[in-house]
C-alpha cells in the first residue's frame, strides 16, 4: 500500500493537512469571547466581562433568572421559564453564542473582537 | 435507401411462401440511425459506464451530511486519466456526471450543477497537476487535489446561487477533512489498481 505513495504525495498529503486544520481553526474558533451582555425585558440589562468568575440575578416577569460566568464561559443556571430551554443550551464560549429564556425575556449573548454574522442579525 | 429495403423484404417474403427457411441475413424493416464511433469512443463509454456503476453503488451508502461521498467514480477518472490523458478522462468524467444525473432524475436540477461544477473544478486541476514530475508525485497527489477542487467548485456554487449565506463557512472543515481522506484513499485504490494492471497487462498482450 505504501509503496504507492511517492514523496511528493506525502508533501500534498502534509500541506493538505495543514490547509484543513488552518481552515478549521479559522472557521470553527468563531472569535474568543470576552463580554458577555445580559438583556431583561428588551433592554440592556448588563454587560460583564468573562474574565471573572460571577454569578448575577437577572429579574423578569416569571422571577428571577441566575446567570453564571465561570473560566471565560456563561451559563443561564436557573431560570423560571416551564421549558427550562436556556438552562438545557448549558455552557457558552465563543462569540455569538447566545441563550434566550423567552418566557422570562432574559436572554445572554456573548461577544467578541469581530462580531459575526449569524441567522440571528444576518 | 428505403426502396431497397422493401425489395429484400419482398424477397424475403416470397422465399417463405416457397417454403424457404427465413435466412437470418434479411434485414428487418427497421431503420437504423448508425453513428460512426471509433474504438476510442466505445473505451470512453465502457469507462464512463464503469464509472456510472460506482456512482450508483456509491449512493447506497448512507452519509452522515448530503455532500459527504466518497467519490468512488473518480477512480475511474484518474486511472483514464494516467493511462490515455486528460481529454479521455474529461469525457468519461462529465459523461459520468450526465448519464448520473438521468439516472438519478436530477438532470439540471441543483445537484446536477454541483456534480457538474465540482467535476469541472477537478478536471481543471487535474489539467495542472498533470504537470508535476511523475517522478515525486502520484496519482495520490492528482486524487487530493481535485478533491479539493471539488469541494471547492461545489462550495462556490452553493454560495452563489443555492445559500448566499456565510453560514455555510461553518461546513467546510467537514468537506476539507472528508476531501483529504477520500483523496487520498481514492488515490491510492487508482494506484493499486494501475499497478495490478500493469503486471497482468504485459503478461496478457502478447
Amino acid at each position: 500500500m505504501l509503496r504507492h505513495i511517492k514523496p511528493g504525495d506525502y508533501l500534498t498529503l502534509l500541506v493538505g493537512g495543514l490547509c484543513t486544520i488552518w481552515i478549521t481553526v479559522t472557521v470553527w474558533s468563531g472569535g474568543a469571547a470576552d463580554k458577555a451582555i445580559i438583556r431583561s425585558g428588551g433592554k440592556v440589562f448588563r454587560e460583564v466581562p468573562l474574565s471573572r468568575d460571577q454569578q448575577i440575578e437577572v429579574p423578569g416577569p416569571l422571577g428571577t433568572s441566575i446567570i453564571t460566568i465561570e473560566k471565560r464561559r456563561a451559563r443561564i443556571t436557573s431560570d423560571p421559564s416551564p421549558r427550562q430551554y436556556c438552562v438545557r443550551q448549558g455552557w457558552l464560549q465563543q462569540a455569538g453564542e447566545i441563550a434566550i429564556c423567552l418566557p422570562n425575556e432574559v436572554s445572554v449573548e456573548l461577544t467578541g473582537g469581530a462580531k459575526k454574522y449569524d441567522s440571528l442579525n444576518y | 435507401m428505403t426502396a431497397s429495403t422493401t425489395d429484400k423484404q419482398d424477397s424475403g417474403y416470397g422465399r417463405q411462401e416457397t417454403g424457404e427457411q427465413r435466412s437470418p441475413r434479411i434485414p428487418h424493416p427497421v431503420s437504423r440511425i448508425l453513428l460512426n464511433t471509433t474504438a476510442e469512443d466505445h473505451h470512453i463509454a465502457k469507462m464512463a459506464a464503469v464509472a456510472l456503476g460506482l456512482t450508483v453503488l456509491e449512493n447506497a451508502i448512507p452519509s452522515p451530511l448530503p455532500g459527504v461521498k466518497p467519490g468512488l467514480a473518480n477512480i475511474v477518472t484518474l486511472i483514464v486519466l494516467a493511462r490515455y490523458g486528460w481529454k479521455v478522462a474529461a469525457w468519461v468524467s462529465l459523461l459520468r456526471v450526465l448519464a448520473g444525473s438521468l439516472l438519478f432524475g436530477n438532470f439540471l436540477a441543483p445537484g446536477f450543477f454541483l456534480s457538474l461544477s465540482g467535476a469541472i473544478c477537478s478536471l481543471a486541476v487535474l489539467a495542472l497537476s498533470l504537470h508535476l514530475p511523475a517522478r515525486w508525485f502520484g496519482p495520490v497527489t492528482d486524487s487530493i487535489l481535485a478533491a479539493f477542487a471539488h469541494i471547492a467548485g461545489q462550495m462556490t456554487v452553493v454560495y452563489l446561487w443555492l445559500i448566499p449565506h456565510s453560514g455555510i463557512a461553518y461546513l467546510i472543515p467537514i468537506f476539507a477533512t472528508a476531501s483529504l481522506v477520500f483523496g487520498t484513499v481514492n488515490g491510492l485504490v487508482a494506484a493499486s489498481f494501475m499497478d495490478n494492471g500493469e503486471k497482468t497487462g504485459t503478461e496478457r498482450q502478447p
